[in-house]
């Protein structure tokens, strides 16, 4: 897969998430991400990575094999 | 006894249990690697289970788990979370609390 692909994926799911995705391996198949998006807000860390693996659906263990992920809610300034 | 029957019952028996590709000694992925480096810094008594050892592990897991992939670290069966949340709170220090409510469970 590309990081585009995987950053629309993530898109689509977080609707209107800021997204940065890289391949950390040039594998196409191990990636991390960076994405701030207001719905993570009163999230755990964990439900936030969790919405995250719900976005990105069946990919993740077969087409991606390892995604990390760095989530957070937008600073309320 | 169902696989689901039987991981329910080790979350129950261990306080701290982490399903991960490989053993303590010999982790075969990088992010169970990892996981075990973090833990291994706390006096913490943890079991581990190679999930390679069984395909169907990994499925039963993530049903019980909402998480779909591998390591996994549950402490007094919840669910801590997978190699970037275990690290990052081992970063920021909360990882030290999380284990030692574990550790209460036991005694």
């Amino acid at each position: 897969m590309t990081t585009n692909q995987v950053k629309e994926l993530i898109e689509t799911g977080l609707p209107g998430a800021a997204v940065e995705v890289t391949d950390e391996r040039a594998s196409g198949d191990h990636f991390s991400a960076v994405i701030e998006w207001t719905g993570f807000e009163g999230l755990s860390l964990l439900e936030q990575h969790q919405k995250v693996y719900g976005a990105v659906g069946e990919y993740l263990t077969k087409e991606i094999h390892a995604l990390q992920l760095k989530t957070f809610a937008p600073e309320t300034a | 006894m169902e696989l689901k029957e039987k991981i329910q019952n080790e979350l129950l028996e261990n306080p701290v249990i982490l399903y991960m590709k490989g053993t303590r000694d010999m982790p075969m992925c990088g992010f169970s690697f990892a996981v075990v480096e973090a833990l291994n810094q706390y006096e913490v008594e943890y079991k581990t289970v190679n999930v390679l050892e069984d395909p169907e592990i990994r499925v039963s897991l993530s049903e019980i788990s909402n998480w779909p992939t591998i390591p996994q670290l549950f402490v007094n069966s919840q669910l801590v979370g997978g190699c970037d949340i275990t690290l990052e709170l081992h970063q920021n220090g909360e990882l030290e609390k999380v284990l030692s409510n574990a550790k209460s469970s036991t005694e």
